[in-house]
Order: structure tokens, then C-alpha cells, then sequence
């Protein structure tokens, strides 16, 4: 049998999949947060919940309307990103100016009540949502078994990812979008709606959040705790990468994520602390972040 | 209706709780070139931020083009056809040169083409691709000026664009002015270069302690240049 580094290849390979997988769910995630945090300097606590209540628009769509996955995928992060729109037009544009600690409280609390409310309504025990048709199955590469469904959920994320960046960094809308992070007050001045653009910019970053809860919904236990686990290590993430910084965003997901699903075969007992033992190293050496400017 | 494109009436402007602004009043014509002369810290630049309802808080009354603009938030005054290029210039770091240049939107019809800005600014058209910071300060402020050219806007406020730039593009950015007048755009000039400013304005308002304390036009700079020595000290 093929081994690496004295591990058998298949359980390597199988453990990089599930990496990889995972650095999906952490680059869709800490995109948004680094779009959010990049143009209204507010940590969006709330991102793990919105994450949530992405997979649970899905389920519901699933048991009580009748919709699919496919449509799911299109319409929970266009209903969820609508309330995200309503909760900045509401909520978080009040704190606008003020220390971004506030933003940071009030999106915590959002978390909290979105949350509580998903537990409310669903219960504890969490429920599972199908696998789509099309992608059950496997692929026979030969030297490994490749779920279909995990190789869906790689190849869709980085075409979103890729989607997101080309927008941001290559179109008009994304110019303007990166004259607002730098500085708002004079593009205003030059006859943009800025609070419109700010209200879009947190309802597009919460919309990715609930498209990774539709995508990740068929292969975890949908529940209400389901992003507050995972946003911690988002936020690891976010930092590793350079705060505001999308494409550090998006590399350092999927580079956490193999780095991860790799102590998992090597060292399993760290799995869990390695990303923040990356994010304390990276702070000492490059307290910007890997892509961080300044 | 006048042929008045901005009357500015009794505005105050705060800073928090500053006050910077206490009652200013003055009125530029279509197609005048109108300068504000003043010491540092007079509230020049704070005359031309008010108007555009980038400060704290403001009163009065800021009529453009015959609209009332002191309720309105600051794209919607832009929208009534007025351009800024503020004193810091304001270039976007993230943002490559043409990306600066097609930043703006359009705010009226008339402006000039892409190709017409670069035709006036040939040294931006060479280096469009680069990032907009990485200019030097002249071309900097030739990017400032240009932004706005393109958007359709016929007033435009212009912070101290001959500072700190060298003596060569000075005199182009003069050339530019009297290009632009000869265009029929309406403009204010904040400026402390008063050798740069003299030949190019219409008229001329003197400001101290937030309000206008003169006004006259060009021909009557001789006879008034007394008076600019004691509150300006040129």
C-alpha cells in the first residue's frame, strides 16, 4: 500500500478532501466578513448565524415549500441577504462612526437572537438535509474514492470566491467599491449613494454566508449552533489572511482548511487549535496578516 | 432667473462642537471664476466642504444652479452638477489611474470624453494603468483635476491645486483653468498661491474668522492690493 510520510495515501488524501471541503466553508465565510469588514470597519459577529439561517431557509424550503436544492441555492442567500439589508438599514448603519466595538456587540447580539429564535422554532437536535440527486455517488479517481458531493462543494466555492474577487477587483461596481473602503466621505461627495452601496455591500457578504449554509447543509447536522462553531475559526481565519483583505480571505481558507484535514492524519489531538496556533504565529511575525496591507 | 450658478447665504458650518463658519455669504455667476483668498485656517476649504454637507453640521442656505441644497445629503448636491477636488487631492490608493478617472459618476450631460481628458492630461494617459498613488504630486493633482471633468458637472470647487507642486506645473494647471473657463464651467478656487490665482479669476472674495469680509472683481485688484496686504500679508 501507497503511504505518505508512513500514513496510507488513501486516508491522507481522504483527510485533504475533508480539508479542503472545510477551507471551502472557511474561504465563503471569511470573504464576506472581509468585504464587511473592509468597507464598514464592523466585525460581523452575526456572520455564523446568517450561516445558519442560509441552510435553514434551504431546509425549510425543502420540507414546507417544496423547493429544491438548486433553487435553494439561488433564493436562501437572496431572502437571507435581504434581511441583512433590512438589519444594516436598521440597525447597524445607527452605529455608523462610532467605535467599532459597538458594531461588534450589536452583531454578537443579532447572533444571539438570531440563534435563539432558530432554536426556538427547529429545537436542539438538529436535522439533516438530502444530498441532491445529482450528486450522490462517487468518483473512482483510482488511487482514491472522491464523494461527489465534496467535489461539488470544492469546485462551486472557488468559482464563487474567483466570482467575488473578479468583481471586486477587476469591474466599475468594484472600484467603487474599493474607493468606499478607502475613503467614503469623498466619493459621496462625488455624487455616489454611499449608504445604499454600504447597505448592498453587508446584504451581499451575509447572502455568501447563507449560500455556504445551503452548500454545507447536506453534509453536516443542520442545527442553530452550526455557525457559532465555526465563525470563531472564521475569524482566525480572517486574521491569518489580512483583515479586509479578499483575497487573503480566500487563500488562507483553503490553506487552513488542508492544513487542518492534515493535522487530522498526523497529529489528530491539535486539529482543533492548529489555525489558531497558525493565527498567533502570523500575528508575531506579520501582525497585518499574510495579505494584509500596511 | 439671474445667471447665478451658487449663492451662498448666512452659512454656518461646525465641526462637532467648533464652529467654523459664521455666516458666509457670496454669490459666483455662470461661467465666473470666483477665488477665495484668505489666511490658513480662515474656512476656505470649510466654505467649499459645507457646501457639498461634508462637515459636521451646517445652516444657512446653499442655492445651486436655483435649488436648494443645505438639506440634501452629499451625492444628492453632487448630483446637481458639481464637482470637488479637495486640497489632499484625494487619489485612491486601490484604484488605478483611469480607475480614479471613470470613478466619479456622471452628474450631468456635457463632460468631457475619456479621450478629451486624456488629450488635456497627456501624462496621465500614459501612465492610466498605473496605481494612482504611484504618480508624482503634479500628476497627482492633474488626476484630481481631470476626475471631474468627465462627470458633467458645471461647478467646480477646487482646493488649493498649485500647492506644493513645482513651478512648471503650475503654470499647466493654469492653462488648464483658462481652458475650462473658455468651456463655460463656473469655478471656485480656494488658493493660496495669490500669483497663481490673480490673472485667472473673475473676482475675488477675501475671507477672516469664517465669513467673507470682501469681495471685488479683477479689475479693481490694483486698487485693492492694500487692503490684500493687511489681511493677507502678500
Amino acid at each position: 500500500m501507497t503511504t505518505i510520510f508512513g500514513y496510507p495515501l488513501v486516508v491522507v488524501l481522504g483527510q485533504l478532501v475533508l480539508g479542503l471541503v472545510n477551507g471551502s466553508f472557511y474561504a465563503l465565510l471569511s470573504l464576506g466578513l472581509a468585504v464587511i469588514f473592509g468597507l464598514m470597519r464592523v466585525v460581523n459577529f452575526a456572520h455564523g448565524a446568517f450561516y445558519a439561517l442560509g441552510a435553514y431557509a434551504a431546509l425549510v424550503g425543502l420540507n414546507v415549500l417544496g423547493v429544491g436544492y438548486w433553487p435553494a441555492l439561488l433564493l436562501a442567500p437572496l431572502v437571507v441577504g435581504a434581511l441583512g439589508v433590512v438589519a444594516e438599514r436598521l440597525l447597524l448603519r445607527r452605529l455608523h462612526g462610532l467605535d467599532p466595538l459597538y458594531g461588534l456587540l450589536l452583531t454578537f447580539g443579532l447572533a444571539l437572537a438570531i440563534e435563539g429564535t432558530l432554536h426556538q422554532v427547529f429545537g436542539s437536535s438538529g436535522e439533516s438535509y438530502p444530498v441532491p440527486e445529482a450528486l450522490r455517488g462517487v468518483f473512482n479517481l483510482g488511487f482514491m474514492i472522491l464523494p461527489r458531493y465534496r467535489a461539488w462543494v470544492i469546485v462551486v466555492s472557488l468559482v464563487v470566491c474567483f466570482g467575488t474577487w473578479f468583481v471586486i477587483e477587476r469591474t466599475r461596481l468594484g472600484a467603487t467599491l474599493r474607493a468606499a473602503t478607502e475613503n467614503a466621505p469623498l466619493l459621496q461627495a462625488f455624487g455616489v449613494n454611499v449608504p445604499v452601496l454600504v447597505a448592498a455591500t453587508y446584504g451581499g457578504g451575509v447572502a455568501l454566508a447563507a449560500f455556504a449554509g445551503v452548500l454545507s447543509a447536506p453534509v453536516i447536522l443542520v442545527s442553530s449552533q452550526m455557525g457559532s462553531a465555526l465563525v470563531i475559526v472564521v475569524f482566525a481565519v480572517v486574521v491569518i489572511g489580512g483583515m479586509g483583505s479578499i483575497l487573503g480571505a480566500v487563500v488562507s481558507g483553503l490553506l487552513l482548511g488542508l492544513v487542518e484535514g492534515f493535522t487530522k492524519v498526523i497529529y489528530p489531538e491539535a486539529s482543533n487549535i492548529v489555525v489558531f496556533v497558525i493565527m498567533a504565529l502570523v500575528l508575531i511575525v506579520r501582525p497585518h496578516g499574510l495579505f494584509g496591507r500596511e | 432667473m439671474s445667471d447665478e450658478f451658487l449663492r451662498v447665504t448666512n452659512l454656518h458650518a461646525f465641526y462637532g462642537e467648533s464652529h467654523i463658519l459664521h455666516g458666509v455669504d457670496f454669490t459666483v455667476n455662470r461661467g465666473e471664476v470666483v477665488t477665495l483668498l484668505g489666511r490658513n485656517g480662515a474656512g476656505r476649504t470649510t466654505t467649499l466642504r459645507a457646501i457639498l454637507g461634508l462637515v459636521g453640521s451646517r445652516s444657512g442656505s446653499v442655492m445651486v444652479n436655483g435649488r436648494e441644497a443645505i438639506a440634501l445629503a452629499p451625492h444628492r448636491v453632487a448630483r446637481l452638477g458639481v464637482g470637488y477636488c479637495p486640497e489632499e487631492r484625494g487619489i485612491y490608493a486601490s484604484l488605478s489611474t483611469e480607475e480614479n478617472l471613470l470613478l466619479p459618476p456622471l452628474v450631468g450631460s456635457g463632460g468631457l470624453t475619456l479621450e478629451e481628458v486624456y488629450a488635456m492630461f497627456p501624462n496621465l494617459a500614459e501612465r492610466r494603468a498605473t496605481q494612482g498613488t504611484r504618480l508624482s504630486g503634479g500628476e497627482q493633482q492633474m488626476l484630481a483635476v481631470a476626475r471631474i471633468l468627465r462627470t458633467g458637472a458645471r461647478l467646480l470647487l477646487l482646493d488649493e491645486i498649485s500647492e506644493g507642486l513645482a513651478p512648471v506645473i503650475v503654470q499647466a494647471l493654469a492653462r488648464t483653468i483658462v481652458s475650462l473657463r473658455e468651456r463655460g464651467y463656473t469655478i471656485v478656487m480656494v488658493e493660496q498661491n495669490f500669483r497663481f490665482a490673480a490673472p485667472l479669476a473673475d473676482r475675488f472674495y477675501v475671507m477672516e474668522r469664517g465669513r467673507i469680509v470682501a469681495g471685488f472683481p479683477a479689475a479693481e485688484l490694483g486698487a485693492k492690493m492694500g487692503l490684500l496686504h493687511e489681511l493677507l500679508g502678500v
